[in-house]
């Protein structure tokens, strides 16, 4: 027994004093089970993210002074205001709001009824879709032919001409978002519904009986117990927004002119233009945008650590 | 989670004049949630129902018309796509490069996240906290570099880049996923497969991943989606002309034929088919990987 004991014991010792400094405490399983994955993160995402960052300053700070001050496709100032990431804020705020909105509309509603399931999972279906095939779907709704597109053929019938949604410069943000809002709203449906099951009836039956209309229900029971999640939803749209690529690129390739462009769409039209210096630029402030979500997810997994 | 079931607050209507009672007040809530539901069926029904008309008609009446009962359907349609419009090369293209794309991430995700959760080794919470820190890292902060690294390796516009940029794009996602569920797996398991002698390895593959199937399975149709369903990557890394998956082919088709809509629409819904089988047949795991991948 004392011989078990004590080989088992200095079995670390042995794996301590062998290799390098930094690799002591490394084991075989440790490498066979982690290594390639760190090798893969190394070499394929890590050097490339670091080459990107050296590629954006290869003027020094010239590409960022010209995406930031001169870039009207970037940033446009004059009135009205426009540029990607002028966009990429509209789709921030009315995206994410209106995902939320309909989100919590839907959720609340479907609790009631006895078709939950199915109302859910209809509206959770474009979550499956392809954006390239969600991109087809709506361009086809919006076909400035009222033969052939759903919208202008129902304002056909209350005498409005048709409108190129997608080719006007004043629709096309809003158009587009629509179609967003579209793909994304079962997200927010399936989340909130889960929240509101959590919620307890008897705090709703109490307030009933107190003579709560449904309305002060909704505004100062039901919203405050959702903050939590909503504030997850944001978040994650929010990363959505950051990267969202497919459905611009698919629909208007941010056109008319620069109308509907955003941060991901200019990154990859610099890309295809060999502009490499310049769309590592904008790639670079796609990361930066992003990091304060990096820091908040790091700290939420350090403080779940406690538990773990 | 699924959808979840529809928790019975109210206590069931004991008489005929109660039901009718509960339905009138409930009118507005049946009502409003109707056109929830017609706005999300009827733009994909639309297509759906265009892909299979000729292409003559489309131009002419709308799909719509279908409500009148006087429309005529064809396979043209789809014929025309798969053959002479190259969706059917695309459609195995797709699958050879989805198939390896998922089947190694979740190969290498399960390791490394077994390693996280269940070796000691120095710097692993830091060495994790860094993967968490991957998580967000879009893809364009690597797209110039790894079409450089890949042109020295040989393998850029080859499937294998694809693969590869795939594979290392989805390990984060998948470690954080697959380490949070290994963790919660009970320690006195591992402990007494150690103490009957089981090697680390042994117990990774004979323990762990038995009871692991669930997460594996919605990292697996997370990640499957994903690879499908995206075009960025695509876009820049896959062979042409020959290469290309449906995404890109529908990219193509958009920029040559921007209103021939019996082709897109039929190539579009070429590109549903795979999710929404997997969307019905799936849908528990679906959802749950979905709903872990947003914080992708």
């Amino acid at each position: 027994m004392s011989t078990a004991t004590a080989a088992r014991e200095s079995a670390p010792d042995v794996a301590k004093s062998r290799g390098p400094k930094f690799l002591q405490g490394w084991n075989m399983a440790a490498l066979i089970f982690i290594g390639p994955a760190v090798l893969l993160l190394a070499v394929f995402m890590i050097y490339p993210a670091i080459r990107t960052v050296v590629l954006s300053f290869d003027n020094g700070l010239d590409n960022y002074v010209q995406l930031l001050t001169a870039d009207p496709r970037f940033l446009s100032l004059r009135w009205p205001p426009g540029g990607s990431i002028f966009n990429n804020i509209l789709w921030l705020l009315f995206y994410t709001g209106g995902c939320i909105v309909i989100g919590l509309i839907v959720a609340v509603m479907a609790t009631r009824v006895r078709y939950e399931r199915i109302i859910k999972a209809i509206v959770f279906l474009p979550m499956a879709i392809a954006a390239t095939a969600l991109g087809v779907i709506w361009r086809f709704v919006y076909s400035p032919d009222p033969d052939t597109g759903l919208i202008n053929a129902i304002l056909g019938v209350v005498g409005v001409d048709p409108i190129s949604w997608l080719g006007n410069a004043t629709f096309v943000n809003t158009a587009l978002i629509i179609a967003g809002i579209w793909g994304s709203a079962g997200f927010a449906v399936v989340i909130l519904s889960a929240a509101l099951k959590g919620i307890s009836s008897e705090i709703l039956e109490a307030a009933r009986v107190d003579g709560a209309t449904e309305g002060q229900i909704f505004r100062r029971i039901i919203v405050p117990m959702l903050s939590l999640p909503i504030s997850v939803i944001a978040v994650t749209l929010t990363i959505n927004v950051v990267k969202l690529f497919d459905l611009v690129y698919i629909m208007t390739k941010g056109g008319p002119g620069n109308a509907s462009n955003v941060i991901a769409v200019q990154m990859y039209q610099q890309f295809s233009a060999r502009n490499f210096d310049y769309s590592a630029t904008v790639a670079v402030v796609m990361l930066i945008i992003l990091i304060p979500v990096m820091i908040f997810n790091i700290r939420r997994f350090r403080s779940e650590r406690v538990v773990a | 989670m699924t959808f979840g079931e529809s928790v019975a607050v109210e206590a069931p209507p004991r008489t005929t004049s109660e039901r009718i009672t509960r339905v009138i007040t409930k009118a507005p809530i049946h009502i409003a949630l109707a056109i929830v539901g017609l706005i999300w069926l009827l733009p994909t029904i639309g297509l759906l129902i265009t892909s299979f008309r000729p292409a003559s008609e489309i131009l002419s009446t709308g799909w719509w018309e279908i409500f009148a009962g006087r429309l005529n359907f064809t396979l043209d349609n789809y014929q025309q796509v798969l053959g002479s419009q190259g969706m059917l090369n695309s459609f195995i293209n797709s699958v050879i490069i989805t198939v390896p794309a998922t089947v190694l991430p979740v190969f290498f995700c399960a390791l490394a996240a077994y390693g996280f959760a269940w070796v000691d080794f120095p710097f692993r919470d830091s060495l994790f906290l860094i993967v968490v820190g991957l998580l967000l890292v879009p893809i364009q902060m690597v797209l110039i570099p790894l079409v450089q690294l890949f042109s020295s390796m040989g393998v850029y516009g080859q499937f294998t880049g694809l693969w590869i940029a795939h594979t290392a794009f989805a390990l984060p996602f998948g470690i954080f996923l697959l380490r949070n569920f290994f963790i919660t797996l009970p320690r006195d398991l591992i402990e007494a497969a150690k103490i009957d002698g089981a090697s680390t390895w042994n117990i990774f593959r004979t323990v762990v991943m038995p009871l692991s199937v669930p997460a594996l399975a919605s990292f697996a149709i997370f990640q499957f989606l994903w690879v499908w369903n995206d075009l960025l990557m695509a876009l820049v890394f896959a062979p042409r002309p020959n290469g290309l998956p449906m995404t890109t082919q529908v990219q193509n088709l958009l920029g040559t034929f921007a209103t021939e809509w019996h082709l897109l629409a039929a190539a579009s819904f070429l590109i549903m088919v795979v999710p929404l089988i997997v969307f019905f047949s799936l849908q528990r795991y679906f959802v749950q990987g979905l709903l872990a991948g947003s914080v992708k």
